[in-house]
């Protein structure tokens, strides 16, 4: 009888399914993992560190490529952490569009994750499916920032400018003639909020298609049900927070239990699951898009009656109106200092978390009174999850590791910061 | 009373002159504790059911020199814990800092919350905290075999040594920067009140 003996192989960093630069150490006996090592950094680009040498304002886009598919959250925390530290209001409006934007990302997130996640574990069609509804939001994104992922739209005190009135529009081409355009112009036709009203219209039909491709699909259930298993207790001891612990039953979401900006006025419910494997993470992250669906419905409806500022008028923290400086002496003078010196930030340390589409996405920002940061700490929620890899990954088969990759909604931008 | 002030002064009752501060500042609490007092500290805050911190969020490193643009008077490295507490809806930042400023040293906390072992990994990397009782503390976000902790402040932003493909050697090497340095805005710390927002 041949010997059988442990072995160790090294999974990625190249591997299609590692979602970026994972590199796995996988101790095997025959195909049951007895301990894995994931060695990360391999995107380390020092952003904390570039974050001391920039003033408080430059380190937004820095934000926008931790976490590269929910980009707008990211900056959201940051602004957050300086507008606490700094003690402003951010205006009405301006909260509204952040919360929109925050569910817009969300849905992109959560699109992102269960497409490629599917497409993992062997259900090409899916990521085919979500990629489609992406490409929506992401003009949506183009829309307001001018960029279709790395933003730069929330500044502290607001966001840098309105929605805007218009939609960008397809033209002919070689490749599009004239009736084509037409038909891709259709909800093109009206302002950034038309053309968001009637996706939110068309998503929960996309959602019932998702449903109907995975949630009763044999192959899918054989691949996720019971797989990863975390007890309540144990993903609050692994330090487990959005999707993740909520998968597992603990009712946590910080929109609910320390609402930002207006969360506490809008209506949306918190799905959890019961069993915590890699299924019911993945129905939670369904039920979460259509909540966001929701969100972004009531966002509308309050953004179409209310106008007004969306950055605060405080111009100690956001430079005036461009009309303005023209004339007025005072306006001039603090453009130039905001632009050259930027913002001075009193002493002491604040610590601003958001519930990213991931988990709780903190910035702990320490401010020694100068117009740079002292110590920018991030807190990503896939470090934490990612740090479970070797207790959730024991004792399963070599392609659940795959599976748990996928559940984990790893990106190794915020990861490695 | 808001759930801040009530925590502080729970703080206050409970941990009595362990807490060597108990801060409140734009509504979060810093409790400063001494190293010898730490593992107690963080064991009581998980356990008493007044506390019930069942969740550590983060940990950070802190290097202090430089603090102000000025040299700093008290202890150079510090940890920062962010604990959540599920029960009560509440955060809390503890702060220690470390005895020996050329050989900081602080307890690990991975026997009370296991979701600490990666942030201590990352905090002996970046800022060369070593936390005693730590089972694996390995670099983990630098590269294999990187020399020095690149978020101690005397650490220069562009690094010491770059790497690019050696045509002749055939393989990758490893050489000094040959990159400028270069600062845009310079760092200024005004008088107090500079900058504030409610100056006119």
């Amino acid at each position: 009888m041949a010997e059988i003996r442990n072995y160790t192989i090294n999974f990625g960093p190249q591997h299609p399914s590692a979602h970026g630069v994972l590199r796995l150490i996988l101790e095997l006996d025959g195909e049951v993992v007895e301990r894995a090592d994931p060695h990360i950094g391999l995107l380390h680009r020092g952003t904390e560190k570039l974050a001391e040498t920039r003033t408080w304002v430059q380190s937004v886009p820095y934000m926008d490529r931790l976490d590269y598919v929910s980009m707008m959250c990211n900056e959201h925390a940051y602004c957050m952490a300086i507008e606490r530290l700094l003690g402003i209001e951010v205006p009405i409006r301006a909260q509204y569009i952040r919360v929109m934007f925050d569910e817009i990302t969300r849905i992109l997130n959560h699109l992102l994750n269960i497409g490629t996640h599917a497409l993992d574990i062997g259900a090409m069609t899916m990521v085919l499916y979500t990629f489609r509804e992406r490409e929506d939001l992401m003009d949506a994104y183009e829309a307001v920032s001018g960029a279709r992922m790395h933003a730069a739209y929330y500044r502290p005190g607001g966001v840098y400018r309105d929605l805007p009135d218009q939609m960008p529009k397809y033209q002919v081409s070689k490749y599009k003639d004239e009736k084509r355009v037409r038909e891709l112009n259709r909800n093109r036709e009206g302002s950034l909020l038309d053309f968001l009203e009637d996706f939110t219209e068309r998503f929960p039909k996309y959602l019932d298609d998702y449903h109907e491709l995975l949630t009763d699909n044999r192959i899918w259930k054989q691949r996720t049900v019971g797989v990863g298993v975390v007890s309540p207790e144990q993903a609050l001891a692994w330090g487990f927070t959005g999707p993740m612990l909520r998968g597992s039953g603990v009712a946590w979401d910080l929109r609910k239990k320390q609402p930002y900006e207006v969360y506490d006025q809008l209506e949306f419910d918190i799905p959890v699951g019961t069993n915590g494997d890699c299924y019911d993470r993945y129905l939670v992250r369904m039920e979460e898009m259509r909540q966001s669906n929701r969100i972004i419905k009531q966002c509308i409806d309050w953004l179409r009656k209310n106008p007004g500022p969306v950055i605060t008028d405080n111009h100690k923290v956001a430079p005036p109106r461009r009309e303005k400086m023209k004339s007025g002496m005072e306006e001039l003078i603090h453009h130039f200092k905001l632009m050259t010196e930027g913002i001075h930030v009193p002493p002491g340390e604040v610590y601003a978390a958001v519930e990213h589409p991931k988990g709780e996405f903190g910035v702990y920002a320490v401010s020694d009174g100068a117009n740079k940061p002292y110590r920018v700490k991030l807190r990503a929620p896939g470090f934490a999850h990612l740090s479970a890899m070797d207790r959730m990954a024991r004792g399963h088969l070599i392609a659940d590791v795959v599976a748990i990759i996928g559940t984990m909604d790893i990106v190794f931008g915020e990861i490695d910061r | 009373m808001s759930r801040i002030e009530r925590l502080a002064q729970t703080l206050q009752e409970v941990l009595g002159d362990r807490a060597l501060e108990v801060l409140v500042d734009r509504g979060e609490v810093t409790l400063r504790v001494a190293v010898a007092d730490y593992l107690a500290v963080a064991g009581l805050l998980r356990d008493h059911p007044d506390l019930a911190f069942e969740q550590l969020i983060d940990l950070s490193g802190l290097d202090y020199s430089g603090y102000g643009n000025r040299p700093w008077p008290g202890r150079r490295f510090a940890v920062a814990v962010h604990l959540l507490s599920l029960q009560h809806n509440v955060r809390l930042r503890v702060k220690v800092f470390a005895e020996d400023d050329e050989f900081p040293v602080i307890p690990s906390l991975i026997e009370i919350w296991p979701s600490v072992d990666w942030y201590e990994r990352e905090a002996f990397d970046l800022f060369g905290i070593l936390f005693e009782g730590h089972p694996d503390l390995r670099r983990i976000l630098t590269d294999y075999g990187f020399v020095g902790h690149p978020l101690r402040k005397d650490f220069p932003v562009s690094g010491h040594v770059e790497m690019r493909y050696d045509p002749h050697l055939r393989r990758v090497i490893y050489q000094p920067v040959t990159i400028e340095p270069r600062v845009n805005a310079p760092r200024i710390v005004r008088e107090a009140h500079y900058g504030d927002v409610d100056h006119g």
